[in-house]
């Protein structure tokens, strides 16, 4: 059960951190964050 | 001829300079690539393994390049949980040696395994009883951290970065590193743990056997130790080496110094915990199965595993721990170098003592001492990995900003153009351009 635990929490942790930053990421591109800095 | 990909500020030998310099390490790479593929197609025949060794070379190798790797995961830990803030300038370099670590660490295992079509059996038949299972679950899990840290240092190259979208994203991950290098903490707790606990519950094995606190022998923790000790050592001496081939200064004496501090308080408390825990071996546990510990030492072919070979593992981690916590011993390059590499000697030894050891030992009266030499096949399938993690390391390191502290430690020098040279007239009479940002390479 630890062992279950432990990986699925893991797991779960690599996954929405991972969906939240593709998310944020298309986000903050569709409002047009990031055009001016992205050219350093 | 790649100049648009160099990060803006530093300055690279040329391409063809380059990628000449990498050609043996590909000769060394191909020649492991071609024993690979002997391993695969003809199978363990290739190997010198035997019914005393189901464990060989592959298994040593695996765990040392592990406890190496571990300088990914400490470091992570320091700068992102406990607050190190001066390590953020090396923690790149952590990241992407632990990352080639774990890359080499599942190639091996996949070797190992031997049936690459049924490596999936692991995952799907996982055998929850066994610490094998919980190794290649964290492994692969931790793998997927390490290059969850790793995508943002490729993402910040020159041309990627140009994207807004892949931008934003590196920027996010940045951002949220610390959740992703907790979990990455916290797996390699267990995977490190878990690979000193396989030979620490074998009883039948009583070199390896020890006393435990519940499911988990003093070896588990003794493993992680080791690791988080000597893990920083071994990125210290990678950033020495690059160092050293670039003739750069690429990371500043102090953060350095930091990192080697705390690895010798580690690596002391470790060799303390350690030097208890063969203690009691020696004289509790032993006895208690009916064996002497001289038992362990005595009468093997060519003394191949004597006393010396204790006496050494205890050695390569006190002396580091006492150069590394003297304020002198870490100033000092020669010191600094002598330590860093008994570490990594260390913990590959006592890896190796853990594992090949402990099954080279009779057991039983009528059994005697079994010698193992790996094949070239084997030597050749280790070293595949690691020519492949110095083509990769060279390559990021060509590509990518990972030492934030190399622009400003040597700076460019703003070169003439040709014709100014030529032409000193003209150039006064045109009015002169601003110079945007920071001063582009000199060979970009």
């Amino acid at each position: 059960m630890v062992f279950m635990g432990g990986l699925w929490y893991a797991l779960s942790i690599l996954g929405m951190g991972l969906t939240y930053c593709i998310l944020k990421a298309a986000y903050d591109t569709a409002k047009g964050k990031g055009k001016d800095t992205a050219q350093h | 001829m790649d100049s648009a990909l160099i990060p803006k500020g530093v300055k690279r030998c040329p391409a063809w300079q380059f990628y000449l310099g990498l050609g043996p390490v590909t000769v060394v790479l191909l020649w492991g690539v071609l024993a690979m593929l002997l391993v695969y197609f003809k199978g363990l025949n290739q190997t010198n393994m035997n019914n005393a060794y189901g464990f060989a070379l592959w298994i040593w190798a695996d765990l040392a390049i592990i406890a190496l790797g571990g300088g990914a995961f400490f470091s992570g830990l320091l700068r992102y949980i406990i607050g190190k803030d001066q390590l953020k300038n090396i923690v790149n370099f952590a990241v992407l040696v632990g990352f080639y670590c774990y890359v080499s660490a599942l190639m091996i295992l996949g070797f190992d395994v031997g049936q690459p079509l049924r490596g999936w059996f692991i995952f799907w038949h996982a055998n929850v009883h066994s610490m094998l299972t919980e190794v290649a679950f964290c492994l692969t899990c931790y793998l997927g951290v390490l290059t969850i840290e790793y995508v943002p240092l490729i993402l910040e190259n020159r041309q990627i970065n140009k994207v807004p979208f892949f931008h934003n994203l590196g920027h996010t991950m940045h951002e949220i590193m610390p959740v992703f290098a907790a979990t990455g903490a916290f797996l390699s707790f267990f995977h490190q743990g878990s690979l000193g606990g396989v030979p620490g519950v074998l009883f039948a094995r009583p070199f390896g056997y020890r006393e435990q606190i519940f499911v988990w022998p003093w070896t588990f923790f003794l493993f992680t130790w080791s690791a988080a000790a000597c893990g920083p050592c071994f990125t210290i001496l990678i950033t020495k080496i690059t160092e050293a081939i670039t003739r750069k200064k690429l990371v500043k004496d102090n953060v350095i110094e930091l990192l080697a501090k705390i690895s010798g308080w580690m690596i002391l408390t470790y060799i303390i915990a350690k030097i208890i825990d063969t203690i009691y071996w020696a004289t509790a546990t032993l006895p208690s199965q009916g064996f002497t510990f001289m038992e362990f030492y005595a009468n093997n072919p060519g003394s191949a595993y004597g006393l010396w070979i204790l006496i050494a593992e205890i050695a390569c981690f006190i002396v580091p721990a006492a150069f590394l916590l003297s304020d002198k011993g870490r100033k000092n390059q020669g010191t600094l170098w002598m330590a860093v590499i008994l570490a990594v000697l260390g913990v590959c030894l006592n890896r190796w003592v853990m594992v090949l050891q402990v099954l080279a030992a009779p057991v039983l009266t009528f059994e005697k001492w079994v010698p193992y030499i790996p094949s070239w096949q084997e030597v050749a399938t280790t070293i595949l990995p690691v020519a492949l993690g110095i083509i990769m390391v060279a390559l990021s390191y060509r590509y990518l900003p990972i030492f934030p502290q190399e622009a400003e430690l040597n700076p460019i020098e703003p070169q003439p153009a040709p014709d100014a040279v030529q032409r000193p007239a003209e150039i006064r009479q045109a009015p002169p351009e601003a110079p945007e940002g920071k001063p582009e390479p000199a060979q970009a």
